[in-house]
């Protein structure tokens, strides 16, 4: 038995991708034995994943306003924001409103 | 632990509204939101049945949203309306292709007539090439300018009653708080209005996404699948509006209606009759609207032309002495052929 995993997707688009590498979608594999939520997870993706300037899309410990997060397509100001708890195949969506018009 | 929509149609809700703070499903979000423009342009007479109306198109998200929804609601309200897209080609490599693919889209998505102009064919000049001349400092008043003349030009070409550009309230407060700050009077009263121009040369421009918020028109195209292109101008991007920007979004944070309320402190300012009203007339070089004589893009242009890049740039005055200077210069000069060829 191996240690256990949480499996996320994780999505950008609008010009939020432009601040991970460029990159639209990626599979994680959290560490399962821990309780993770949406605050955390934005920790882990400041450490990890977000390359180009973090500024543009963290303000203190939450998102910088006008960026927009769905969890599994419903808007995040109806789940708890960042005290929701990551479940299983979990999809979060970043977009921002930031770029162009 | 679903949230149920309020409307209690029995499905879950997927949004809160930032307007409302209501929680709403995809579905009564939609009609929300569409019954609101619909609202918007039928009680401020923005339309009348028969008109040809040009949408400003940029493959953006708003004018996406714009196109999509204007479609629908003439046809769901009857509105006799003839719908064409009219897109402005500024010639800025990698990111006009791009966005004008999305255009294109945009037309065969909704059937609507194009109409492509450039600035290399009315002006003779790409942006690619301007950025070249004068760097990348004061590129964004040539791009402003010749954007707001090329969309007149544009829609006198197609002979449209009006022009219908997908500015938001999120916009539209930005606008009125920079014009605060900068002391702006003659913009600041004409910012909020949800119709402009339409005197006896000039073509009307009306914004029927005037108290959209620009969440919801995000969310609605991603909820709709709306393809919109959204990289931002590759040139530098206007810093005074995005810290304004910035600023509205971190107060909307305590105060959720604060971009209504500053477009109902912009709608409601009464200005002394001693503020300047910038005069409205014709440049009588290129006969389209202009408050100067001559207008700002036939200066820019002839700046260009001249290789006097910054003329527009800078007070009239420094730019009449500028080209007082080069006249003088070239006259030496001729005058040294002259001189040359006397004997
Ligand atoms: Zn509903
Ligand atoms: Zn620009
Ligand atoms: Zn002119």
């Amino acid at each position: 038995m191996g240690t256990p995993e949480l499996k996320i997707i994780l999505e950008f688009s609008a010009g939020a991708e432009l601040l991970f590498g460029n990159i639209k979608r990626r599979e994680l594999n959290l560490d399962g034995k821990q309780k993770w939520t949406i605050a955390n997870l934005l920790k882990w993706m400041h450490a990890n994943i977000l390359t180009e300037r973090p500024e543009l899309f963290l303000q203190g410990d939450t998102v910088r306003p006008g960026i927009l997060v769905l969890i599994n397509d419903t808007d995040w100001e109806l789940l708890g924001e960042l005290d929701y708890e990551l479940q299983p195949n979990d999809n979060v969506l970043f977009i921002s409103t930031l770029h162009g018009g | 632990m679903h949230i149920i929509c309020k409307s209690q149609c029995g499905n879950r809700a997927a949004l809160k509204r930032p307007k409302t703070g209501d929680a709403l499903c995809k579905e009564c979000f939609f009609a929300a939101f569409e019954a609101e423009i619909h609202h918007t342009i039928s009680s401020s007479n923005l339309f009348r049945r028969g008109e040809k109306v040009a949408v400003a198109a940029s493959g953006g998200k708003d004018s996406t949203v714009l196109a999509h929804v204007l479609k629908l609601l003439n046809e769901r309200h009857n509105y006799g309306l003839e719908l064409v897209l009219l897109s402005i080609d500024e010639g800025i490599t990698g990111y006009r292709d791009d966005s004008l693919e999305t255009v294109k889209q945009n037309r065969d998505d909704y059937q609507m007539p194009l109409k492509i102009l450039s600035y290399e064919e009315l002006y003779g000049w790409t942006m690619d090439r301007i950025v070249a001349q004068i760097g990348r400092s004061n590129n964004c008043t040539f791009c402003g300018v010749f954007r707001r003349q090329a969309l007149d030009r544009g829609a006198k070409l197609l002979g449209v009653d009006s022009i219908a550009t997908g500015h938001n309230a999120d916009d539209i407060a930005e606008t009125v708080l920079m014009n605060v700050l900068r002391g702006d009077t003659a913009r600041l009263r004409r910012c909020t209005s949800i119709r402009t121009g339409g005197g006896e040369d000039t073509i009307p421009r009306v914004k029927p996404l005037k108290y959209s918020y620009e969440k919801e028109i995000v969310m609605y195209a991603h909820y709709k699948k709306l393809v919109y292109f959204s990289t931002e101008c590759v040139f530098a991007p206007n810093a005074y509006r995005g810290h304004a920007r910035a600023f509205l979004k971190d107060l909307e944070k305590v105060r959720p209606s604060v971009i209504m309320d500053i477009i109902y402190s912009g709608e409601q300012l009464r200005f002394k009759d001693t503020v300047k009203k910038p005069e409205r007339g014709t440049c009588t070089r290129c006969g389209f609207v202009s408050s100067q004589q001559p207008c700002k893009a036939c200066v820019l242009l002839e700046g260009l032309n001249r290789g006097l890049p910054k003329l527009g740039i800078g007070k009239k005055s420094k730019g009449e002495r500028m080209i007082a200077k080069q006249n003088q210069e070239l006259a030496l000069r001729e005058r040294a052929n002259l001189v040359k060829n006397d004997f």
